[in-house]
């Protein structure tokens, strides 16, 4: 293998050497000095984010098996910040779980496989990657130990993913079974509508559902983001999720491009499941990590609106979306994080009386939930209404004037969050909560991005530029 | 720059400024010094539009800018103005003066207080500039979570509830008209070569009927909300009457008039077949609110809630003149969300003060207010005079205008429903000098109230102002209406072209 081929594989390679550094840090035993090993963890994950912007062109490797495209870059540099910002919001946490180092393993190794996943360019490395990336989660769900939910959420994490794994491959097999090679262009080029392909096609759609906590594939969402930690709830909330939207869509535009009939009436239904159903269960939620799983259940569907948009806009949308998506739910669980951090609670009532106590971080929360709700100036406006307009391009009417009524639901449920931060009287004051140095730049650079990104347009400019007609 | 530019520039650095002092006394001194330097800048611009009109300056909006934003979705911050997004300027201009003034004692959050005033204006001088129909929505948007938060935090009685319905219902009637300029957008595409979202292009292209037509309903009814047409108008009164008082000025001086204007100037301006077909539906809605909204205040004890109601009545008459579609009546429309504007203002600054000396809002409870605080008791009478109609102020010409306008269109159904909108006139006699009666003339009726005094000089002169803006169009009301004649012919003349085709 040449160099060249290394550096096509940059993003891979530097978290395997990461995890490698871990591991000879783990069994020297090294553990002990924490705020060495937190800074220069997190510095390394900041070496990996910077070289993912090294301008290296686009190529393919092991025939075919491994792409490399300019929107793939795209994505993963979109997650690597996420995981950067996870890290860096996490900081008081790990500071005080001695497992910190298996922390990162783990993590690192599910980013290995969630990078896999999105440079494959055959359906069995996706399968690979896609459970590459789930089952390392599982241990992190399960990582509070002492808790009792935490190991629920694990076993129900390692469970409902196994189920979705099953049908997922079942209808690859059937996919094999009617084309006969797995390779995404022979695939795309060979795939005929029939009803084995059709079949295949809604076993893969179903497991793809399943990891994107799509309704009525969501009902393990929930209770795994309340029981696992804030630093895992927001991994999963952000990568793991974001990474199998970008995956789904490259899948059904490319791969299925000759379904679209199919699908879009499918990736419909499912849009307005999702909305409906996250929103309407979202409004009862009373603890906040619960209300936040129903939330980002409800912002998949919107994403979906703009994946039936089926379009160079749709794909764009959906890509713009999620770097926002992540920016906003990266600020809200690193505000949750940091009062989970000095109280011990997460619930909704614990929240009263924030503005008045930590200023800071209410607004900050206040502002994410606005982006989540497509309020403006919040980049969140833009990313939604993008979306809704690539729908609206396919003609999905009904779709768009459901996706209109969960504005309005959407915005209930974000405002309960913030009344009770804004309005309600304190009912026991909070501490001022302390701000580490790690927190602060994370919560800083996703406040610029909210406020910023809507109002750069060359982001768009440039999103666009990489996306492709279907 | 655009000269425009600085109409959202100034209410800007103006926030910035408020965010980065500490002192109350300062912040206080500082949003009124910005939003006085834009009311100045405001009068200006108008002159000078009128001077440049004068010296023959023609297109349909002047002082026009154009920059590039989202070049693949073809957003462009498009602005320029015309005489009715001049009146409306001014009125918001005065408006958040006069706000700013009143709220001057105001003790709690001070800072988050003045800061959202400030957004919120922002908000409606960039949706009055704007002529791309996103970043009007963008605007629009804009407004909806400072209002919820002035009312949530410094509001009174039900607030939580009040707020919340007011930010969904606003939601919801965004949502509406989101729905539809995205759909305008993509039929511009298929009927003009390529999509856009600037109105005057839009206006250039034929759209076939039956794509007019949803459109129409989803983006009227979408403005309607905001303008609290009936069956939309609940969020109005709990609002109103819930807000504190700088934003309940806003509220119905302000934000009601940014639905009669997205009514006017889109739904209208850019549907005129479907308009012409359907806006029977409108006038049977704004006759229901504007009686229902008469009687309803009959009922009402609140002084706040009085006011709101009639609000309802009186936005009726907005929706009606716009939904008449004859050029006087339009005309009348815009002199009506105008007078109403300042009127409304004028009535909730006078409750507020009112209210923060006896700490009740109750008419009957209230008594002899003219002789213990003669000047509040003053404006309270003004903008009640104002709002029955009494020749001199500007109530009476503008409701005048939209009645006549509307006797203009032939048909019985339409001559049925202007009698129906004058008949309310009566009621609103009523209602009125009943309020005026109880809650100001009388003998004192509660020996506390001997101890009030009367209007600090902030008060006082935020009651001038708007007093001063409803006499002047009351006395000059041909001043205003030349300088939107030329407009609402352009909007009107698009009906003309439309009747020639029919026949």
């Amino acid at each position: 293998m040449s160099f060249d081929s290394y550096l096509l594989l940059r993003f891979e390679v530097v978290i395997t050497l990461i995890i490698f550094i871990l591991l000879v840090l783990k069994l020297n035993d090294a553990d002990n000095k924490v705020t060495s090993f937190l800074t220069s963890i997190n510095i390394l994950l900041l070496v990996n984010f910077l070289v993912g912007f090294l301008p290296i062109g686009e190529h393919s490797l092991f025939m075919g098996f491994f792409r490399s495209t300019g929107m793939i870059v795209l994505q993963k540099n979109i997650l690597n910040l996420g995981l950067l910002l996870i890290s860096l919001t996490s900081y008081t946490w790990l500071a005080g779980n001695k497992n910190r180092i298996e922390f990162y393993i783990l993590l690192l190794s599910s980013m290995l496989g969630v990078f896999t996943m999105l440079s494959s360019g055959h359906i069995l490395v996706l399968y690979l990657g896609l459970e590459m990336s789930t089952i390392p989660l599982a241990a992190l769900a399960n990582f509070n130990k002492s808790m009792k939910n935490s190991s629920e959420a694990g076993i129900k994490l390692i469970l409902s993913s196994a189920f979705s794994t099953g049908i997922l491959l079942f209808g690859i097999s059937l996919l094999y079974g009617a084309v006969g090679n797995l390779s995404f262009d022979a695939v795309a080029a060979n795939l005929q509508v029939n009803q084995l392909t059709l079949l295949a096609f809604a076993f893969i759609l179903g497991g793809f559902a399943f990891k994107m906590s799509i309704v009525p594939f969501h009902l393990w969402t929930a209770d795994v983001y309340e029981g696992s930690p804030i630093a895992v709830t927001n991994y999963l909330s952000v990568i793991s999720k974001g990474s199998v939207i970008f995956v789904f869509i490259s899948v059904l535009y490319t791969v299925f491009a000759n379904f679209t009939d199919a699908w879009l009436y499918a990736v419909s239904i499912l849009s307005i499941l999702s909305m409906t159903v996250g929103n309407l269960f979202a409004m009862r939620q009373q603890n906040i990590k619960r209300l936040l799983a129903f939330s980002s259940i409800a912002q998949v569907g919107f994403v979906l609106v703009g994946v039936a948009g089926a379009s160079k806009a749709g794909l764009t949308a959906a890509n713009y979306f999620v770097l926002i998506y992540l920016l906003s739910n990266v600020a809200s669980f690193g505000v949750i994080g940091a009062i989970f951090d000095a109280t011990g609670k997460e619930t909704l009532n614990s929240y009263k009386g924030l503005y008045k106590s930590n200023p800071a971080l209410a607004l900050i929360f206040a502002l994410s939930l606005f982006s989540l709700a497509g309020i403006p100036p919040t980049a969140g406006f833009f990313g939604k209404l993008f979306l809704l307009t690539a729908g609206m391009g396919n003609g999905m009417y009904v779709l768009l004037g459901v996706a209109g009524i969960n504005l309005v639901l959407s915005l209930y449920n974000y405002l309960r969050v913030v009344k009770t931060m804004f309005i309600d009287d304190a009912v026991e004051t909070l501490p001022s909560v302390e701000r580490n140095f790690a927190l602060k730049i994370a919560l800083i650079v996703c406040v610029i991005g909210l406020v910023a990104i809507g109002f750069i347009a060359p982001i768009y400019q440039y999103f666009e530029s990489l996306s492709f007609n279907m | 720059m655009n000269i425009l530019s600085f109409l959202i520039l100034i209410p800007l650095v103006t926030a910035l400024l408020i965010l980065l002092v500490k002192k109350e006394c300062t912040i206080k001194i500082i949003a009124l010094s910005g939003s006085v330097v834009q009311l100045g800048f405001s009068v200006w611009l108008t002159l000078f539009y009128i001077s440049l009109r004068k010296a023959g300056e023609v297109g349909d909006m002047l002082f026009q800018g154009s920059i590039e934003w989202f070049a693949p979705l073809h957003i462009y911050f498009r602005s320029g103005v015309d005489g009715i997004s001049l009146t409306m300027i001014l009125l918001t201009a005065m408006v958040v003066v006069a706000g700013i003034l009143v709220s001057w004692r105001i003790d709690k959050q001070v800072k988050e207080f003045f800061f959202l005033i400030v957004l919120l204006s922002l908000g409606a001088y960039g949706f009055f500039i704007s002529t791309d129909l996103f970043m009007m929505f963008f605007f629009l948007e804009l407004a909806v979570i400072p209002k919820y938060l002035l009312i949530g935090i410094w509001g009174s009685g039900k607030k939580e509830y009040s707020a919340m319905k007011l930010a969904l219902m606003l939601m919801a009637g965004s949502a509406l008209v989101f729905l539809g300029i995205v759909a305008l957008y993509f039929a511009s595409g298929i009927y003009g070569g390529t999509p856009t979202w600037d109105i005057a292009q839009l206006a250039q292209i034929k759209i076939p009927v039956e794509v007019q037509r949803p459109l129409y309903i989803l983006i009227f009814t979408g403005f309607g909300v905001f303008t609290a047409m009936f069956p939309f108008h609940t969020w109005a009164p709990d609002g109103h009457s819930s807000a504190p008082t700088a934003a309940s000025m806003f509220l119905a001086g302000i934000s009601m008039k940014l639905g009669g204007y997205g009514c006017l100037r889109v739904a209208t301006y850019l549907f005129p077949e479907a308009a012409t077909e359907l806006s029977w539906i409108f006038i049977i809605l704004a006759s229901i609110a504007i009686i229902y909204g008469a009687f309803a205040t009959m009922m009402q004890k609140d002084l706040k809630y009085m006011n709101a109601y009639s609000s309802v009545s009186h936005c009726g008459f907005v929706i009606l003149g716009i939904a008449m579609l004859t050029k006087t009546a339009m005309m009348g429309a815009v002199m009506q969300m105008v007078s109403h504007g300042i009127m409304t203002a004028l009535f909730f600054a006078a409750i507020g003060m009112i209210y923060e000396r006896a700490h009740t809002r109750q008419a009957d409870e209230l008594g002899g207010m003219l002789k213990q605080i003669p000047f509040i008791g003053s404006a309270f009478m003004i903008a009640g005079l104002t709002s029955l109609g009494l020749p001199g102020f500007s109530g009476f010409v503008s409701e005048m205008t939209v009645f006549v306008g509307s006797w203009e269109r032939t048909g019985i159904f339409y001559k049925i429903a202007t009698i129906l909108a004058c008949a309310s006139i009566v009621v609103t006699a009523v209602y009125i000098l009943r309020a005026v009666g109880f809650a100001i003339w009388g003998a004192v009726t509660n020996k506390e109230y001997l101890k009030f005094k009367d209007a600090s000089w902030s008060e006082k002169a935020a009651s001038i102002l708007l007093v001063g803006g409803i006499v002047f169009i009351g006395i000059f009301p041909f001043w205003i209406i030349q300088l939107i004649q030329n407009d609402t012919i352009i909007i009107f003349n698009k009906f003309i072209s439309v009747a020639l085709v029919n026949n």
